[in-house]
């Protein structure tokens, strides 16, 4: 007992364990928030797909050696965003099969991109690290931490200042419409949001992993609650739980810290299915 | 004076006309039933009185003072919302944002006008619920409920009695007509015609021929016999679920 709890002493007294906790805590909040709309309105594949992309432009962004990838990283997923988005709304395009080859052709290109052109001796370690996270959580620097704190106060007072409004959007856009409500402008909102939680999750748990932080809270919490306010503050806090959980576990087992938090979030469904279901008996 | 006149309206899709030669005018106070087939136009109409969709040619007038975010909107039930987990009294604070500008939170008078709002719909007791657990009839109310909170004059209902069961659609046509007799103007698209005869005070048909009268016109009227006896011989004559007055 006292063993691993020294242990885990020694590991947070260095900073990037600390700096990675920090980071995932407030990528596990923003994705878990944006998360409960995301699965509500049907959005969570553009999240996947969006992830994808954000593999492409990562790639890209080594190839040109860029020294901070997220100036490159950052406006390429957000334009993807809006544009899957309109299509997806447009009834002559299908959204679907849209949203699937931009996905798909980003995972090629990129991976073409950094195959071919790459200056780094082990190449498939660097596109596994891009798309599972593995360790790169660890080599965070203050820069990154910075900027994630500043990416995630954006998006939390964002949501806060218009959750109302995301909620009668998300509830039934064919009425807030007709009150005069812009939907166009709040999807808009939802779609560079979700680019922002894409961008910042991918140093966490990776490109492919990061729309399970999305949905699993998200999911975990409509077992336990039926209010929107309810549901949306219990996804948060299953997702801080499930990051906060799966990074010390990693940390300890020294297992890959992605695909830990996504077995933690996945567990904790599984705990909140039976919990849901006992109750509705 | 008329709240809504429509001259001479043209509305569609992409550039290709669904109906055209569209005039009539709505009064405070009146009933109006907007009947015809599937795909003739009268949802392309909702939308246009609602300033979602500008007609092709021809002119939407509010008159009468009406602001358009006075005017309340049933929209069809969707996918989305069968499922959704949100309160009741969620739901019907959200009918509130309109009046709200660029306010962030809802202030007491928000949460005030929603409660007296679920009250008129006999829904307070039930605030707390989750809207997913409710009735089909129960459900339709909350929506009232939350048209009510933005409409203070007109309200545009779009089917709301699609998919209930006759008790529940008696129910909320009464309820309807309650509304109506407190002075709030109704527009309805409904395809229960018998139930449009008995309720409306105006009807109008929109389809091969447009049709604009009253509720007893209609029935005198070419169209509305055509459509009539088309219904009944579908139906029968207990087919309609808003038939007991």
């Amino acid at each position: 007992m006292s063993g691993w709890l020294s242990r885990l002493a020694v590991y947070f007294s260095y900073p990037f364990v600390r700096y990675a906790l920090i980071v995932s805590v407030l990528v596990g909040l923003c994705a878990a928030l944006l998360g409960v709309t995301l699965v509500l309105k049907r959005f969570s594949y553009i999240g996947d797909g969006l992830s994808h992309v954000a593999f492409g432009a990562m790639a890209a962004a080594s190839l040109l050696h860029l020294a901070d990838a997220t100036v490159l990283i950052l406006p390429v997923t957000v334009l993807c965003a809006v544009l899957l988005l309109k299509t997806g709304q447009s009834a002559r395009v299908r959204g679907d099969a849209v949203i699937a080859m931009v996905s798909v052709g980003a995972l090629a290109l990129g991976y073409l991109l950094m195959n071919v052109f790459s200056v780094s001796s082990n190449v498939s370690g660097d596109v596994c690290s891009t798309l599972f996270g593995s360790a790169s959580i660890l080599t965070l620097t203050p820069r990154d931490v910075a900027v994630s704190v500043v990416l995630s106060a954006v998006v939390l007072a964002l949501f806060l200042l218009f959750y109302h409004r995301i909620f009668a959007v998300t509830f039934d856009e064919a009425y807030a419409r007709a009150t005069g409500l812009p939907a166009e402008r709040y999807h808009l909102l939802i779609a560079v949001i979700i680019a922002v939680i894409i961008v910042m999750g991918m140093q966490l748990v990776g490109s492919l992993l990061i729309s399970a932080l999305v949905i699993f809270p998200a999911i975990s919490a409509m077992r336990l609650f039926s209010g929107f306010r309810a549901v949306t503050v219990c996804s948060g806090v299953l997702s801080v739980i499930g990051s906060v959980t799966g990074l010390v576990l990693s940390v300890l087992a020294a297992t890959p810290i992605g695909a830990t938090i996504v077995a933690v979030d996945i567990l904790i469904l599984l705990i909140c299915s039976v919990i849901g279901a006992v109750r509705r008996r | 004076m008329a709240q809504i006149v429509c001259e001479d309206l043209v509305l569609g899709y992409e550039g290709r006309p669904v109906v055209s030669g569209l005039s009539f005018e709505v009064k405070a106070g009146d009933y109006l039933c907007i009947v015809g087939e599937n795909g003739s136009g009268k949802s392309t109409l909702i939308k246009a009185i609602l300033g979602l969709q500008p007609p092709m040619s021809g002119r939407i007038l509010l008159q009468d003072g009406l602001q358009p975010s006075e005017i309340g909107y049933l929209p069809q039930q969707t996918d989305i919302q069968r499922d959704f987990p949100a309160q009741v009294r969620e739901i019907v604070q959200s009918g509130c944002l309109a009046r709200m500008k660029h306010r962030v939170f809802f202030g007491r008078a928000e949460k005030k006008l929603a409660r007296d709002c679920m009250e008129r719909m006999g829904i307070l007791d039930m605030e707390k619920r989750c809207y997913r657990d409710l009735s089909g009839g129960q459900q339709q109310r909350v929506l009232l409920a939350r048209a009510l909170c933005s409409a203070q004059k007109v309200l545009l209902l779009d089917e709301p009695v699609s998919g209930l069961d006759p008790n529940a659609t008696l129910e909320l046509y009464q309820l309807i007509r309650k509304l109506n007799r407190e002075g709030i103007t109704i527009l309805m698209v409904t395809h229960d015609i018998m139930a449009a005869t008995v309720y409306a005070s105006h009807i109008l048909h929109i389809g091969d021929s447009v049709f604009f009268g009253t509720a007893e016109e209609y029935g005198r009227s070419r169209t509305g016999r055509g459509f009539l006896s088309a219904e009944e011989g579908i139906l029968g004559s207990g087919g309609s679920g808003g038939g007991g007055l």
